[in-house]
């Protein structure tokens, strides 16, 4: 036993040092990373990676990096909040060699240090979803512009209402978060309303989880159940909403919306358990990243400012004026499984 | 080395001699992982890499060191992340409001330490267990820095507080970051505190048995506090450390890090009924899963398989400290 053990000590050993001492000198220093008349090597840093809206991103980059003969590799952050997990990805793919780097921050500010030092390495680093602050600290950044998609779920609410006083309440994400704030303050602004507002009868952040929601709306119908507008932030909170309001046999005097377009909320809108929500595009955006890292790779051509991937409002109880689709139309474009 | 430990022993098991050097199991580990990334990818064995490796373990790093040391005491700490990520917006909310660098740091450092002097007393005077203590501040320090920072991450500009990721020198052609020569500095004195002076080997005993370590005349009570004083200490340089890797403290920050704080020390070698473990170990430790992550990206890895990985080895590396163990006796 014990002659075994150190025979296999010994053999680790010298693996180790024969190892050592011929990759040393091949891979001494690193490559560069900049782009110019080469091939793209795209890497794609999401928030979380089990999340099926960064599931269908990642996708989306993938088939579009194959589609165009582009190297691609995805890493993630652990949670939505893990800056430290998304600087790693970054040095990683640096160390990769990778070119650009396509990059859904984790939060607006967390990452800027290590996006400066990619950039200044020459890599081409796109924001894609969430936008930096500020947001010259990236070169590009394709996104919903998502203060104008809480904004269209504001106007519709308002339109549904049809002229009623609106008696709201707001079930918002991650307090503080970007995203959660740009569609908060979107949906004021197109429903009419301000934070001061007494028309606003109770919030309560829910950080995008979907039993959070519901316990959330519960307490809040524990003060007032006199509503008649509900704002979520996103589906998997609009589901937990819908769950709690239910119970209290309110859904039918209420005007409820909700924001993503994924696969699931498009078909709680079809079954009636709130009235609109309002799709994004992470499809267009990974792959409009891609091609611009094509473009970076072939010619040293960076895109710049910030490219809105659009939204659109999606229900089946269409109101003049409020431009809108279909729950048909939501289900061939939706993101997330059909 | 390994040959003269075993030669001096009349009948050395496997068992024995993982037990007397628990920081061999993970070096052993650390070594046959580099190895075999070394020669798997063309990224891996490149100085600029293995730097980057070890910068990527210096926050869990440190906080493993703190934890390290409350293991050590058969308690546990599932609250040093949250402490620190509470006294990372400290620092920067003070240098946001005007407060020097220096200052900052240190009312930081204070806050942590605080929060070990509450956790040391309410497991001494109480008699609380350390899990349960822990658990309730975890939740109130999340809280806490959800509360005080708005919900905001807050940027930091300070240089003094970006210090330790930032400025880096080359050592034989390998570059070095601050904050990796502090780390080492402190694993040096804590290893040198915990293996050469009677604090350290008052702190294996009221580890290992508390009640005999009572009877030969060790403050156990106070042991324990200072142990917590010190991983306070610890936790505030971990907050120093985690500013310069990212400078920008985000109250949704480091979820995980009490967990990936434990697993260090675990794969360590130390045990969580106390009284073994080392500081060498925790760092090999740390470096392993740093290791790991890296290498198994640059192998293309899905993440999640790579927490399967690392869940696993955790688990092998608690089968080796029970079969030691059973060896023993």
């Amino acid at each position: 036993m014990r002659q075994r053990s150190l025979a296999a000590l010994a053999m680790v050993a010298a693996l180790a040092v024969t190892s050592a001492g011929c990759t040393v000198e091949r891979h001494w220093g690193g490559g560069s990373n900049a782009g110019g008349g080469g091939k793209a090597k795209v890497g794609l840093v999401t928030k979380t990676d089990t999340n099926p809206y960064f599931v269908e991103l990642r996708a989306a980059a993938k088939a579009a990096a194959e589609a165009n003969g582009a190297e691609f590799s995805a890493l993630a952050g652990q949670f939505d909040g893990d800056n430290d997990g998304q600087v790693r990805a970054i040095e990683n793919l640096m160390q990769q060699g990778a070119n650009t780097i396509l990059i859904t921050p984790s939060s607006s500010t967390g990452v800027l240090d290590a996006i400066d030092r990619a950039r200044k390495a020459g890599v081409l680093v796109i924001a894609l979803d969430t936008a930096t602050e500020p947001d010259t600290a990236v070169d590009a950044t394709f996104a919903t512009d998502n203060f104008e998609a809480g904004r269209q779920q504001g106007a519709y609410v308002k339109a549904a209402l049809n002229g009623k006083q609106p008696k709201l309440f707001m079930v918002d994400g991650t307090a503080g978060s970007t995203v959660d704030t740009q569609r908060h303050t979107g949906f004021l602004k197109g429903i009419g309303l301000t934070d001061a507002s007494p028309e606003i009868k109770g919030k309560t952040p829910a950080n995008g989880d979907q039993s959070l929601a519901q316990q959330g709306v519960e307490n809040l119908l524990q003060r007032t159940t006199d509503i008649n507008a509900v704002y979520t932030m996103n589906e998997p909170m609009g589901r937990g909403t819908y769950a709690a309001l239910q119970a209290r046999g309110l859904v039918n005097q209420i005007v409820m919306g909700s924001i993503d377009g994924g696969c699931e909320g498009v078909k709680n809108v079809r079954d009636g358990q709130y009235a609109a929500t309002v799709m994004q595009f992470p499809k267009k955006m990974a792959e409009q990243g891609v091609l611009a890292a094509v473009e970076y790779a072939k010619t040293g051509q960076k895109p710049s400012g910030f490219v809105n991937t659009g939204s659109a409002v999606i229900t089946d109880k269409p109101i003049p004026g409020v431009e809108s689709q279909d729950t048909k139309w939501g289900l061939e474009n939706c993101w997330g499984t059909k | 080395m390994t040959t003269a430990t075993l030669k001096n022993n009349e009948r050395p098991s496997i068992g024995e001699f993982f037990l007397r050097a628990p920081a061999v199991g993970p070096a052993l580990a650390l070594l046959v992982a580099i190895v075999v990334f070394s020669l798997s990818t063309d990224t891996f064995l490149d100085l600029d890499n293995l730097s980057l490796v070890v910068q990527q373990s210096l926050v869990i790093g440190t906080l493993a060191l703190g934890q390290t040391l409350i293991i050590l005491t058969a308690g546990i700490d599932l609250a040093n992340a949250a402490a620190m990520v509470l006294a990372t917006l400290i620092m920067a909310k003070l240098v946001v409001g005007g407060v020097s660098g220096i200052w900052a740091l240190l009312l930081g450092i204070v806050a942590t330490v605080v929060i070990g002097m509450v956790t040391g007393s309410l497991v001494t005077r109480i008699k609380l267990p350390p899990f349960i203590v822990t658990l309730g501040l975890l939740t109130v320090l999340t809280a806490a820095a959800k509360l005080f920072a708005s919900g905001q991450a807050v940027p930091v500009a300070d240089e003094l507080l970006k210090w330790l990721g930032t400025r880096r020198y080359l050592f034989g052609g390998i570059p070095i970051t601050y904050g990796m020569t502090l780390a080492l500095l402190m694993y040096l004195g804590l290893w040198y505190a915990l293996t050469r002076t009677p604090w350290g080997k008052h702190v294996y005993a009221v580890g290992n048995a508390p009640e005999s370590a009572r009877l030969s005349g060790i403050k156990v009570n106070r042991t324990i506090l200072s142990v917590y004083i010190v991983a306070g200490v610890i936790v505030g340089i971990a907050a120093w450390q985690a500013l310069g890797r990212v400078p920008n403290a985000d109250p949704n920050a480091f979820q995980l890090g009490n967990l990936d704080s434990i697993t260090a020390v675990v794969l360590g070698g130390a045990s969580l009924f106390g009284g073994r473990g080392s500081v060498l170990g925790t760092m090999m430790g740390a470096l392993v899963v740093a290791v790991l992550r890296s290498g198994l990206t640059q192998l293309g890895v899905d993440a999640l398989y790579q927490d399967v990985a690392t869940g696993a080895l955790l688990i092998g590396a608690v089968c080796v400290d029970r079969f030691a163990r059973r060896q023993q006796s």
